[in-house]
């Protein structure tokens, strides 16, 4: 792989880009492999590059249905933060948030990350408690996360209605410095090219239809719509789709896989410095890098793989926008779209040994996986490796639904992950 | 939205007048006090989020307030029928499947309804 810099552009600049390499290659698949990886996400090439890169293991597959990164992975709205409430999800976001700091130095691709600030609204008395409980934890446990007053929010972000006869008043906010947004596509084809480099095999349009399994139950291989691949160990990171794919192997995880719907904004000039995200009115909101305005609403309530949503899902967000940011109500949307979450009864992830021997199982993330994507495919990746958790994401397994240690973040953290 | 026919008011009304309510069919242990942690996981978290055809139950929060039961492909949302609580899973008639199978990528909505009628 020739590394990009500077000097690749400038070299590149006096021969027409004649030069660039392709990013990855897309093999024909061996007939086995060590590892095969299921959903080439962020989180499946992730966990392929950091098996290559810190365990030694290069003989790898990340199969994948559609094209990588096609999934929830450009399908998100980039969110960036680690101010959750209890250890185990702070413990595993802020993880991930270290590794967002340095990602684009250690793939030599430039994943965008942004550290613009991530400002939670608080509305009334009971977000005014909430946010400053989880300030309290989040610096007792060494986070940033900091409490505004509406003031302070408002020279954060001038657009900010902060008046008192506004709609949905605004009585403070939460704000985590550090959090911010990334881009989407880079992250998957950063890691994509990284893992490429080190002989992962990444193939496309390839869908996996079964779970082979010998006499002991152990994992074989997987059925896919290019024949039988042979594996010692599988990773299931299917995101919206992990109930789907653990079915064939016989193991049942307790999902449901809801459409979540966001949109963006025609392009407007840099108006919008942060990411604003009020849990109470359900909106969040932040710009992108091309000027959109990029805006996430909630989930629909019914089990749906049909990637799409209802347009009261959206209306609701834009109604709340619209009061929050009045100098908006006359943007106009340019796309929406839907991707499927798969959430969880405690809205935590599950990450961990399954009882299949050789199948391992990262998933439910729902609504907030974007964030987790270099964590978890760092710590899935240990997890594969050694065949046991890391002490980062051990309280994350599957185990828990059954002795009833549940992280239960839907009461505590935000709606909007 | 979708567009949801309530068995009890034998009418077709939009989404917002309904709370969807999980897999349908499930029934509570009568022993809950004396199954494992295994069987209690099973009953209590465990559901099968099928792609395809699915059971689940609706409610009619804003009309009769009454629950019922959704045969419902979960890949175009399209109902396949609704039957009322306390019956048993109701078989899906031959050609109400095909339907939906050759509908699967088209889903109905209460948008598209009004906009016919109109």
């Amino acid at each position: 792989m020739r590394r990009y810099s500077v000097f690749a552009i400038a070299r590149e600049a006096m021969r027409a880009h004649k030069g660039w390499d392709q990013q990855w290659t897309s093999p024909e698949p061996r007939s086995s492999y060590d590892v095969i990886i299921v959903g080439a996400g962020g989180h499946g090439l992730g966990a392929a590059y950091y098996l290559a890169k810190e365990h030694g293991i290069t003989n790898i597959a990340v199969i994948e249905k559609g094209w990588l990164g096609g999934g929830n992975t450009g399908r998100n709205t980039t969110i960036i933060r680690s101010n959750y409430l209890y250890e185990e999800s702070m413990d595993i976001y802020e993880h991930s948030l270290k590794l967002w700091e340095g990602l684009s130095q250690d793939l030599n691709y430039n994943t965008m990350y942004s550290p613009r600030g991530v400002m939670m609204l608080s509305h009334n008395i009971h977000d005014q408690q909430s946010f400053k409980r989880h300030i309290n934890a989040n610096r007792l446990y060494g986070i940033d996360n900091e409490w505004l007053s509406p003031e302070q929010a408002k020279d954060f972000v001038p657009v900010l209605d902060i008046s008192k006869t506004a709609r949905y008043p605004i009585n403070g906010a939460a704000l985590q410095r550090r959090g911010g947004t990334a881009r989407h596509d880079a992250v998957a084809w950063g890691y994509a090219r990284a893992a490429a480099d080190r002989g992962v095999h990444i193939i496309q349009n390839c869908e996996v239809t079964g779970i082979r399994r010998g006499p002991a139950g152990e994992v074989q291989g997987v059925e896919t719509s290019k024949g039988f691949i042979g594996a010692k160990k599988i990773g299931v990171s299917a995101a919206g789709h992990s109930s789907v794919v653990m079915e064939m192997a016989g193991v049942r995880v307790p999902l449901h896989s809801n459409p979540l719907q966001a949109l963006v904004s025609e392009p407007l000039k840099p108006i919008f410095p942060c990411v604003v995200m009020s849990n109470t009115v359900h909106a969040y909101i932040s710009q992108s890098d091309k000027g959109e305005l990029v805006i996430g609403a909630g989930t629909d309530q019914y089990n749906s793989y049909s990637q799409t949503g209802g347009l009261q899902i959206i209306t609701h967000t834009l109604d709340a926008i619209c009061e929050l940011f009045p100098i908006f109500r006359r943007v106009k949307m340019m796309r929406q779209w839907g991707g499927i979450t798969d959430n969880t009864p405690d809205r935590s992830p599950i990450q961990g040994v399954t009882p299949v021997p050789g199948l391992f199982v990262n998933c439910g993330w729902g609504t907030g996986g974007f964030k987790a994507t270099p964590g978890s495919a760092n710590l899935f990746a240990h997890l594969i490796a050694r065949g046991e958790p890391h002490r980062l994401a051990a309280g994350l397994n599957l185990d828990r639904f059954r002795t009833g240690r549940l992280i239960d973040e839907a009461a505590a953290a935000a709606v909007a992950h | 939205m979708l567009l949801i026919h309530c068995p009890y008011c034998e009418e077709d009304r939009s989404e917002l007048e309904f709370r969807w309510a999980g897999e349908a069919h499930i029934a509570r242990p009568d022993n809950i006090a004396a199954i494992s942690d295994e069987e209690f996981a099973e009953y209590f978290f465990l559901r099968n989020n099928e792609k395809g055809l699915t059971y689940e139950r609706w409610r009619h929060i804003h009309g009769c307030g009454r629950f019922f039961n959704a045969a419902r492909d979960t890949v175009s949302d399209k109902f396949l029928m609704t039957y009322k609580a306390g019956l048993p899973k109701q078989p899906i008639p031959a050609e109400t499947k095909a339907e939906a199978i050759a509908e699967e990528k088209t889903v109905e909505t209460w948008e598209q309804m009004e906009g016919d009628a109109r």
